[in-house]
This record gives structure tokens, sequence and C-alpha cells, in this order.
């Protein structure tokens, strides 16, 4: 098999266009999943009640299935029910949900990481409990784990191609249509790998200098 | 000082587990007086002060603060466990500093001082703000105004917490251990501040310390602990330098003798 430049070029638009999907897949899920996690993890601290064993229980099943299946799930199922979605809808969904189930935990963590004297002077200051949240607990905790939350990005966006099983056009997916043509798969195959290590090694370098900016470890 | 009481327990026992911090507690401070509680550790002084911070709950008997139940509340003539709303509304006349300051270190000095008033006093910015300046000068920091607490030292620190309850115009105010944590040089600046906001307050107090040449000083009346209970309770004149029981005679001891 021989390199062809020519070909590469061509081809290479069409796989930047896909990449474009990817992104865009990455960003929605990761904005579903730190907001849906937030929620997750603070009615499970407050133990709301109902909501705080139905969040359990949903948290336990989801991080137990393939992201695959959940995709499907969503995908192919829903729109029996009346709901159907369109593919990247479909799987910036099942993204979310998917890593929400993870942002929860993370979230868990900063939260239990203020220490119990912050939520002591907020109880002596009498402060309304949505102002403990808001203005003491939240904005000591999340600054702690956004390395954390970085790191599930970056490890979303690589998941971003399972969505070719539902038919998102994102970066793979045009790889592997572009290889159909042409029965050439070494330049679209190395070429969408390349633009994944040129977002997700500068991305994890970013991390790795927050993490020594917030001091965790 | 007047007669009326600010702070009456009647019956309290406090358990964690099978271990009985306070039994059978009865006592009553009344307005304005300040009060030491002196002991052991493990004697349950701060216990009694995070009962009346509603930081814990009572197992049995009754807490009152200006004359309203702390502890529980009447419904339909029936005495029932506090719920939240309730004891937030009672709890706003008690302010308490700690041992570790527990400044919100997302927030600068003003930001600190300023919370509880605009939150849950409902004072506009401004007013807050003339509050906040006019207690950072009393506690001698308004120039480190703008600042995070993490840029203050540990006395600075606590002036502030001390600043940030009084913010509140409590009626009680509740000092648990507040130079333990401090470098020795910086205790006696806290202390001062403390001696001159009890003599220029009306202010009921009640401080658990193991400085005791500020609680003879400071106090109206010293109550002695051990093991849950009061085992007596005198001006501190007298229980400094007389003490009826044999168990604060060893104490006393033990403590000055360090």
């Amino acid at each position: 098999m021989i390199w062809d430049w020519g070909y590469a070029i061509e081809i290479l638009p069409a796989l930047l266009r896909g990449l474009l999907v990817t992104l865009l897949a990455t960003l929605l899920g990761s904005l579903l999943a730190f907001t849906l996690g937030l929620v997750f993890a603070v009615v499970r601290r407050n133990r709301v009640p109902v909501l705080d064993p139905l969040v359990r229980a949903f948290v336990e099943f989801w991080r137990s299935t393939p992201l695959l299946v959940q995709a499907f799930l969503i995908f192919y199922v829903l729109p029996g029910y009346g709901i159907t979605l369109s593919p990247l809808t479909a799987g910036v969904l099942a993204l979310g949900l998917h890593y929400a189930c993870y942002t929860s935990e993370v979230y868990r963590a900063g939260i239990d990481a203020v220490p119990r004297g912050q939520w002591e002077a907020a109880t002596a200051l009498s402060l309304p409990r949505s102002r403990v949240w808001l203005g003491v607990v939240l904005p000591q905790a999340v600054p702690r784990v956004l390395p954390a939350l970085g790191n599930y990005v970056i490890s979303m966006f690589k998941e971003v191609p399972l969505l070719l099983a539902i038919g998102v056009v994102e970066v793979v997916t045009v790889a592997q249509q572009l290889t159909a043509q042409s029965f050439s798969p070494v330049e679209p195959l190395t070429l969408a790998g390349l633009l994944f290590l040129l977002i997700s090694y500068p991305a994890s370098l970013a991390v790795r200098r927050l993490e020594r900016r917030v001091g965790v470890v | 000082m007047s007669s009326e009481p600010m702070i009456v327990f009647d019956g309290v026992e406090k358990r964690f587990g099978d271990n009985v911090v306070l039994s059978e507690l009865d006592f009553t401070v009344r307005a304005g007086e300040h009060v030491t509680l002196i002991g052991p550790s493990g004697s349950g002084k701060t216990t009694i002060l995070r009962l009346l911070m509603t930081l814990e709950k009572v197992n049995k008997g009754t807490i009152k603060v200006a004359g309203r139940y702390l502890s529980h509340m009447e419904r339909r003539g029936k005495l029932v466990p506090a719920d939240e709303k309730y004891s937030r509304e009672v709890r706003k006349r008690i302010g308490m500093v700690f041992q570790q300051f527990n400044l919100f270190p997302n927030m600068t000095v003003r930001g600190n001082l300023i919370e509880g008033p605009t939150r849950v006093l409902g004072l506009s910015k401004d007013e807050a703000n003339a509050r906040a300046e006019d207690l950072l000068d009393l506690v001698g920091l308004r120039e480190r105004i703008d600042e995070h607490p993490s840029r203050l030292s540990g006395g600075q620190q606590q002036r502030v917490a001390i600043a940030r309850a009084l913010a509140m115009r409590p009626d009680v105010l509740l000092l648990d251990e507040v130079t333990s944590a401090l470098d020795p040089e910086l205790v006696a600046g806290v202390l001062k501040l403390l001696r001159d906001i009890g003599e220029s307050t009306d202010i009921t107090i009640l401080c658990v310390t193991h400085e005791m040449g500020f609680a003879r000083d400071f106090s109206h009346r010293v109550m002695m602990f051990d093991g849950g209970r009061v085992i007596e309770d005198a001006p501190p004149d007298k229980l400094f330098t007389d003490p009826d029981h044999e168990r604060t005679r060893s104490f006393l001891h033990a403590v000055l003798e360090r």
C-alpha cells in the first residue's frame, strides 16, 4: 500500500466537515453531561425524596450498560413510543446521559471535599438552602473537579465514532464512506486518526495544566 | 444585665449512639450574661453550643431561646421537633464563631460579611457594606476588606469571623474555642477584641475556652462540666479561687499548671 498525497488532500475537506460534527456532538454531549451530572449529584446529596432512589437506580443501571446499546435504545426504541430523534440528537442524548452518570460521581467527590465547617458556617448564618449550594458549596466544589470533568470530555470525544452505528455522519463515518468508494482505507483512516490525535493530545496537556493550577492530583 | 432568661435548657439529653454526651441538663442563661463553659474534653461543652446552633438535635428535653422553642415547635398545641424553616427563623438570633474560623474562601472579606445581612436579613447592598465597614473598623481590618481570607493570618481570619457573626446583630453569640487554633502570639488580639465586644454590647455570650485568664475576667458565670453534667456553676471569682468540688479543683490545677 502506498500513501497517495493527492488523494489525502482531496478527501481532507470532507473529513474536516466530519470532524466538526464530532466536535459538535462532544460539545453538546458535555453540556448535557455537566448539567445533568450536577443535578444528579445534588439530588443524591440532598437525599431528595422519590428522586434520590430513582437517580441512584438509573445511574447504577446506565453505568453498567454499553454506550452503544444505549444509543441503539434511544434511536431505535424511543420512536416506538412516539419520540423520533435525528441521529445527531439521539447521539448527543446518549453521550450526555452516559457521561452524566460519571460526572455525577465527580461532582459528588468535589462536594464531599468541601469541609463540614463550611456547611456549619452557612447554617450559623441561617443561609437558605439554595444559597448554601450556589454561594458556598458549588463555588468551592466545581473548580476542584474541572480537570476530572475535562478528562471525561476528552474520552467522550474519542467515543463519538461509536455513533456511526446510528448514522451520525462524524469523522470516522466519513472515513468509512470514503474507503467504500475508493477501496483505499489507508488515507482516510490515518487522517481521521491524526485529527483525533491533533485535538486530544493538546486537550490532555491543557487538562494537566489545569490540574496543576487547582492543585488536585 | 436583665433578669430575662435568654437561653433555657430543660432536661436536655444528647447521645451519639450509645455514648451519652449530655444527660438531664437544666440551665438558664439570662439576657446579656457572659457564661463560660469549662471542663475536660468530651465533657459536652461544645455539644451545648452545637445544639444551640442547631448543628445537632436533642434526643430528649427542650431548648428555648428568647422565649421561643429552638429544638421544637408548637403545632396544633403539641410540641414536635422543629423543622428546617422554623429553626432557621429562631437561629437568626444566634451567631457562632468556630475554632477553625470557617470563613468562605470563595468570597472576599466583604463578601463574607455581607452574605448573611443581604441574603437572610434582607439588607440592601449599601446597608450591608456600611455595616461590614463599621465592623472591620472595630476588628481593625478595614484595609483588608477586598482580600480573600487565605491572604490573612489565623488571628485576622478569626477577627473577620467574629465580625461576620456580629454583622447578623445576634442576641446570642456562641464562641467555640475561638483561640485554640491560633498561634500563641495571635491569641491576645482576639481575646482583647472579645473583651471589647463584651463591654460595648449587651449580647448574651456563651463561650467554650481553655483560656482561664480570659474566662475569669470576661464571664459573669462559669459552668464546670464533667461527664455530660454541670458539676459546678458559680461566679468566676468563686469558681477559680475556692471551688466546692474536688473535680473542679483538679481540673483547674491541671489546666493552670500547663
